[in-house]
């Protein structure tokens, strides 16, 4: 236990001072939810304020950017010798993704709530209770775990840093794909059928659905979504480690 | 024995980087594993110290299996990476407390180790600094002092002065030179010949996966020859005419003879050369390096 406190600490102090990173993190889906509000939004028609609706998706958005730095952080640790000195020493040395993890879970947090301020400054006016807050947020840890834990996998055996982070490009892109921006039903038949039945979708419209009080019917969906997803992507991710030993 | 290796083999793909490696190296001792890059070194100390499994053959640390005991492997043993693995965000003295933490000691008693271990390896300036902004020489001594934190019988290291300046390169010498006085055995990989030659007590010369030669620096030298005396003439006639009278090897001007290296041997042959009137340049003597053994062995 004292090894896994250890070892997110060592990660959160090195997120903390990755200033830069950080920052971006933080900024760009500001930057984003500005964009889409204020540019966007307004040749948007959806029949409700479009900053009540694009909320969700931009902070699905910047989970997306959280996760890939943890998937760079893991790359990072693989190739500079730091796993190969842990692996080596009698400790659970897997808590050095676990503490990548947390890490990213904390980033996300800090975005989220960040994110959440903005949005009230620019006319957002959530009608959610209590449970509805605690609930969305439960879903959206979730999401966060599972996504995180899919990067670490992405980290451990990518060749590079580059390359881990060109999983950033397609978490980035997915919830284009969904009705995180956009209602689906304006989409071609194509696109509809993969936007409608990705995590994404299910996700997202539950947590715009809590924050609106309005009724959340792909509850269920998106809550077996984000649990399969973090059950398989932790199970990825402790077999990637293990297999480490046989290069 | 602390380390014992039987038959190790290691194939990566169609390529097999270890073809039955045996080696022994008793506690207390300092091995030097010798080889250009590709012969295996790394591979070896990466099966040594758990963190890849061999594909045949075994290999033990103080009795312990490195796959089927590899936990208690760990516990006696700690290794210094090709790369220093140092978190550059944080400082020098982060980075030890963290590791002492992770070995289970108490929060003050891993504040105490780690400033002993700082003032030890000359890292005072670097204590409070993020290691970013300290010298490749620094970087080093932290990594090094990082596997010390536990205190290990074993220590491996993996091309501790690749890339290093001079003046870093003599301080990691006498910061290794003084674990082997405290007991720790040490197991290192070398390219430098220099370096296995200050540091090892027995050398191990490394080739396409295999031992091609084992013994210590002065064993070596000697498989290849002892001391040999140059003398340089003024012309090649000069040189013919010496080596008419004492034998050796010839190139153009210079005459290359065995000796022992002693001065009564030197005297003789320019006493020699005198009263035949060749006149003779200039005399050096030159003792075999590693250089010599490595051209030697892995021709």
């Amino acid at each position: 236990m004292t090894g896994t406190l250890t070892m997110v600490g060592r990660s959160v102090r090195l997120s903390r001072r990755a200033l830069d990173t950080l920052l971006m993190s933080i900024l760009l889906p500001v930057m984003m939810m500005a964009l889409f509000v204020y540019v966007f939004g307004g040749a948007i028609a959806i029949g409700t304020s479009y900053v009540n609706y694009v909320v969700p998706g931009i902070i699905v958005l910047c989970t997306g950017y959280g996760a890939t730095s943890t998937g760079m952080s893991v790359a990072d640790d693989m190739k500079k010798g730091a796993v190969d000195r842990f692996r080596s020493m009698p400790i659970s040395s897997f808590a050095v993704l676990t503490g990548h993890v947390t890490a990213s879970v904390a980033r996300n947090a800090l975005a989220t709530v960040i994110v959440v301020l903005a949005a009230v400054g620019m006319g957002f006016r959530p009608s959610a209770t209590v449970l509805d807050w605690v609930l969305a947020m439960g879903l959206l840890l979730l999401y966060v775990l599972a996504l995180s834990w899919l990067a670490a996998g992405v980290g451990v055996i990518a060749r590079s840093v580059e390359s881990a982070s060109v999983f950033s490009f397609f978490m980035l892109f997915l919830p284009y794909l969904s009705s995180a921006f956009v209602p689906t039903a304006t989409m071609p038949a194509a696109l509809r059928v993969i936007s409608e039945h990705q995590p994404i979708t299910p996700i997202i419209e539950t947590v715009r659905a809590l924050l609106t009080s309005a009724p959340a019917s792909s509850g269920w969906l998106a809550l077996a979504w984000a649990g399969g997803l973090l059950v398989v992507a932790f199970s990825l991710a402790t077999w990637l480690f293990r297999r480490i030993s046989s290069r | 024995m602390i380390v014992e290796t039987d038959g190790l083999t290691k194939r990566y793909g169609a390529q097999t980087v270890l073809k039955g490696l045996d080696l022994k190296v008793a506690e207390g001792s300092v091995l030097a594993l010798l080889g250009p890059n590709g012969a295996g070194k790394t591979t070896t100390i990466r099966i040594l110290s758990t963190l890849t499994r061999p594909d045949g053959g075994t290999a033990r640390i103080d009795g312990f299996d490195v796959v089927r005991e590899a936990a208690k492997v760990r516990g006696v043993i700690s290794l210094t990476g090709q790369y220093a693995a140092v978190d550059e965000e944080q400082t020098g003295r982060e980075n030890l407390v963290m590791i002492a933490r992770l070995r289970r000691f108490s929060r003050s008693a891993a504040r105490t180790r780690s400033a002993e271990l700082l003032e030890r390896f000359d890292l005072v300036d670097a204590a409070d600094r993020r290691v970013k902004t300290c010298s490749g020489g620094m970087r080093r001594r932290l990594d090094l002092a990082m596997s010390l934190v536990a205190r290990p019988r074993l220590l491996f290291l993996d091309e501790p002065t690749t890339g290093l300046d001079p003046v870093s390169r003599t301080t990691m010498w006498d910061a290794i030179g003084d674990l082997v006085r405290d007991g720790v055995t040490i197991f290192l990989t070398t390219q430098y010949l220099e370096e296995a030659d200050r540091l090892a007590d027995r050398i191990v010369v490394l080739h396409n996966g295999g031992v091609v030669a084992d013994g210590t620096a002065d064993a070596l030298k000697n498989q290849v020859g002892g001391t040999r005396l140059d003398l340089d003439f003024a012309s090649a006639a000069d040189a013919g005419r010496a080596e008419a009278l004492l034998g050796g090897v010839r190139t153009e001007s210079r005459l290359s003879v065995p000796s022992d290296g002693s001065a009564t041997h030197v005297h003789r042959v320019l006493d020699d050369l005198l009263a035949a009137g060749v006149r003779t340049e200039r005399v050096s003597t030159h003792r075999p390096t590693l250089d010599d053994v490595f051209v030697a062995v892995a021709a």
